[in-house]
């Protein structure tokens, strides 16, 4: 076990939640007007109708295979009398439609973002460098995920390494031995997922953190008295004539 | 009974001219802000035409505002709670920039910068949203005056709705067909779709005034809201990404001085002035089974500010004398309740608008004059307002979901203090019978025309200051004052600051990517530019635009 391992497996991990819970605290206390989705749709509809949607329910379907997977011991499914055969078989079946939906929503999103032109005029460097993370997250998971597919159950059994040591790290007992020998390109899914896990809070990702499931609960009128919160003074609206009209014209 | 108070605005429609104004004001005061340039809080429509964004009344099409559902209890058009939320990912009903239109500026650098030529250099249209060149083809008033009607009027929804029903085309040749001004702001509903579409309940109602406003920190971008609101009266900030609409002026309202818009109407058809209504009875109200009971049952909530109960259960409430007295003098309730003059647009949307509208009766007059008769007689204005159907049934569209008795009596009211006080500036008596037809005394009738044609900015205007209890909340106003840069821009500190987090909507929260001491906070810059602080340049150049 080299440095460099247990740096990757051992101390990365702690950074980057540290940087993604600090930054999203930062950013919710310091930086709420700038948090938003900053949708699109009011230049372009129709592709965003059918990218966007198949891309977050994408995502939903992923996100709950990861959890699964990285969750749940082996032996509590083996235990349930799911072979190795059946789990691999039923993730394959799962995750390859819902991968793929996230891969080719995502795909879509961004030949939109490139082609029209007010989306693209609309599109900040943070958007950039997100869209480039988050892809090369993506394709390196669907690649994983095809690979072994492809190798059938001589695939490399991640449950095995990768899951128990990513379990051990909420035990702050970080079991980097197990990371050492797992194939590169699950090295590379995993550090670039701390990639995006980092700039995550600096994004416009946050959208994600506040997902309006109270809107179920809450009742339709809302009554607010005036005043009685103190005023602080925040980033804001921007005047005219910044840089996203009149000076930038062709 | 819960008593509340409202602020209201009446809108006097025979007194606008058209002129814009009040739109030209409000966008210099609230919308000249990046992200907002097709952003009107004030437009003032040319009926009958499209409306502003185009064809906004077709809620079959927009699905905005509430409908009764099979238990016969409100729902939203645009479908309940968890539609929506299954559906957030793109908004399946949206309007687009094209609904509204691309906003453009010129290109007036090549006026002075074109070489010498044959040709006169002339400044090109520009895109503001790519900056490239742009054909212009829609505005927020683009068929204004009737301008291009014969070829989009038909395009009307109410124009087809009226054309369906009657099997008859309406005009559109100049000289055959009617014209008046509709100025909009949003209504500041007692039952509003906007707030119960927004996914973050970012969207409140203030409990003091009843003013509707988008708190600009919690809003998220969900855009529902504009789908919700049934007026298209929430727009979208492109810019910042969050939901923008008519504040009703509160800062100026706060401090007891009319909104831009009717400060600066140069017809002075605005009205502002205090309601006091039963909160409790709103959904109630809202929920009445037949669409044209709706005005009725709107008018019935709004409570008689001198009966006693109502002032004892408004002190319970919390509700100061000042205001109370306020809507003992209020215009609107006179106009609204007391006459019954003014009605509320649309009110088959169910959102309950608070802001009125005293019907035009100029179409009819105009029609009159053009063949030649009087148009101050009595008797040929009732004929006329009892024959013209077609406005009548336009007006009714608009205002009582198409029940055109109510139109009628309003404009028989408007018509019979137009012959009533004839008589008198010819130096005679006004006759009582007038006044009787239309169920008034001439008494009324007077004090009806005093505040319609001839009050001051203190009749017309009854707007109670907020309470100096919460002073300290007025405050926040003082830095709009501070300019970009200045000493009012240095940002919180977030962890050493006290993280207080900052008044729902700020109108003085400009910022600015650079800050006073010339740094820039990275997380504020938008990419674009090349701020002085981060790209030092040996060449000399200024800070960041
Ligand atoms: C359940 C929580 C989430 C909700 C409700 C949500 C909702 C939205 C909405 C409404 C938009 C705006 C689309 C538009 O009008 O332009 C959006 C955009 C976006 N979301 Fe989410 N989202 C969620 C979670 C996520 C997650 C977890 C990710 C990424 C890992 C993500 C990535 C994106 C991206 C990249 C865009 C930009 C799309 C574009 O315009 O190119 N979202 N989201
Ligand atoms: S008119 Fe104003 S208060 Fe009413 S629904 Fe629309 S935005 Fe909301
Ligand atoms: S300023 Fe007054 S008269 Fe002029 S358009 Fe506006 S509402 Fe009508």
């Amino acid at each position: 076990m080299n440095i460099l391992d247990t740096f990757l497996w051992g101390v990365l991990p702690y950074m980057v939640i540290v940087i993604l819970i600090g930054g999203t605290i930062w950013r919710y206390k310091y930086d709420q007007f700038g948090w938003t989705t900053r949708s699109s749709q009011f230049y372009e509809s129709k592709i965003l109708k059918i990218a966007s949607p198949l891309f977050h329910y994408g995502l939903v379907g992923v996100l709950g295979g990861h959890i699964v997977g990285l969750m749940i011991p082996a032996s509590w499914t083996a235990a349930l009398g799911i072979t190795d055969e059946m789990y691999h078989a039923g993730a394959l079946i799962m995750g390859i439609p819902f991968g793929l939906a996230v891969l080719f929503g995502l795909i879509v999103m961004i030949f939109r973002r490139r082609t029209n032109k007010s989306v693209f005029a609309a599109t900040t460097i943070s958007d950039k460098i997100m869209y480039v993370s988050l892809m090369a997250v993506i394709v390196f998971g669907i690649g994983v995920t095809i690979f072994s597919a492809m190798q059938g159950h001589h695939g490399h059994n991640y449950r095995a390494d990768i899951s128990p040591w990513f379990r051990s790290l909420f035990l702050f007992q970080p079991e980097v031995g197990l990371m050492r020998d797992i194939p590169f390109t699950f090295k590379m899914h995993i550090l670039l997922a701390f990639a995006l896990f980092a700039l995550w809070p600096f994004t416009r990702l946050v959208h994600a953190f506040t997902a309006p499931i109270h809107y179920l609960f809450r009742p339709y009128i809302v009554y607010r008295s005036r005043g009685g919160e103190k005023v602080g003074r925040r980033r804001g609206w921007d005047p005219v004539g910044t840089s996203d009209n009149s000076s930038n014209l062709k | 009974m819960r008593v509340m108070a409202q602020v209201s605005m009446i809108m006097a429609l025979d007194k606008c001219l058209g002129c814009h104004t009040c739109s030209v004001t409000c966008k210099q005061a609230w919308t000249n802000r990046a992200g907002t340039e097709y952003v009107w809080f004030n437009n003032v429509e040319t009926r009958p035409g499209l409306g502003y964004p185009k064809r906004y009344e077709d809620q079959e099409k927009w699905k905005g505002g509430w409908t009764l559902n099979k238990k016969g209890r409100l729902e939203l058009k645009a479908g309940n709670r968890f539609k929506k939320l299954f559906t957030i990912f793109a908004s399946p009903i949206q309007p687009q920039m094209t609904d509204y239109y691309e906003p453009w500026t010129y290109d007036y650098q090549n006026l002075i910068s074109a070489p010498l030529g044959d040709d006169f250099p002339v400044a090109k249209p520009k895109s503001l949203i790519t900056g490239e060149d742009t054909a212009i083809d829609w505005s927020a008033n683009w068929d204004d005056d009737l301008g291009g009607t014969y070829v989009t009027g038909n395009e009307d929804p109410i124009v087809q709705k009226i054309r369906q029903e009657s099997e008859e085309k309406i005009k559109f040749e100049f000289e055959q067909t009617f014209m008046f001004y509709l100025p909009r702001i949003c209504e500041h509903c007692l039952n509003p779709s906007c707030m119960a579409s927004c996914p973050s309940g970012a969207i409140y109602k203030r409990t003091e005034d009843g003013i509707v406003l988008v708190d600009q920190d919690r809003c998220r971008g969900w855009r529902q809201c504009i789908t919700g609101c049934p007026y298209k009266k929430i727009y979208f900030n492109h810019k910042s990404g969050k939901a923008e609409k008519c504040t009703f002026c509160y800062p100026r309202l706060e401090h007891g001085i009319p909104t831009v818009c009717a400060e600066t109407c140069v017809g002075r058809m605005r009205y502002i002035g205090i309601f006091l209504y039963d909160a409790d009875r709103v959904t109630e109200a809202a929920s009445v089974e037949n669409d044209q009971d709706l005005y009725e049952a709107q008018l019935d909530i709004m409570l008689d500010p001198f009966d006693p109960e109502v002032i004892r259960e408004a002190k319970k409430q919390g509700i100061q004398q000042s205001w109370i007295e306020a809507a003992q003098k209020s215009p609107v309730y006179k106009l609204a309740k007391e006459w019954k003059i003014a009605l509320p647009l649309h009110p088959e949307y169910r959102t309950m608008p608070m802001v009125w509208y005293v019907p035009p009766l100029s179409p009819i007059i105009d029609l009159l004059k053009e063949q030649g008769h009087d148009a101050e007689s009595q008797e040929n204005l009732f004929g006329a307002i009892d024959s013209l159907r077609i406005p009548v049934e336009y007006l009714a569209e608009l205002f009582t979901a198409g029940d055109t008795k109510i139109v009628v009596d309003v404009l028989k009211k408007l018509a019979a203090m137009r012959a009533y006080m004839r008589d008198i500036t010819l130096g005679g008596v006004g006759k009582e019978e007038i006044a009787e037809a239309v169920g008034m005394t001439g008494e009324q009738i007077y004090e009806m025309y005093r505040l319609m044609a001839i009050s001051k900015y203190n009749e017309r205007y009854v707007i109670p200051r907020a309470h100096m209890e919460d002073a300290h909340n007025l405050e926040e106003i003082g830095c709009s004052l501070e300019g970009d840069g200045g000493p009012g821009m240095l940002y919180d500190d977030a962890f050493s600051g006290t993280g207080a987090r900052p008044n729902p909507v700020s109108a003085g929260s400009y910022a600015n990517t650079a800050r006073a001491d010339g740094k820039v906070n990275i997380f504020m810059w938008d990419g674009n530019g090349r701020p002085d602080a981060m790209f030092p340049n040996t060449a000399g150049s200024t800070r960041a635009k």
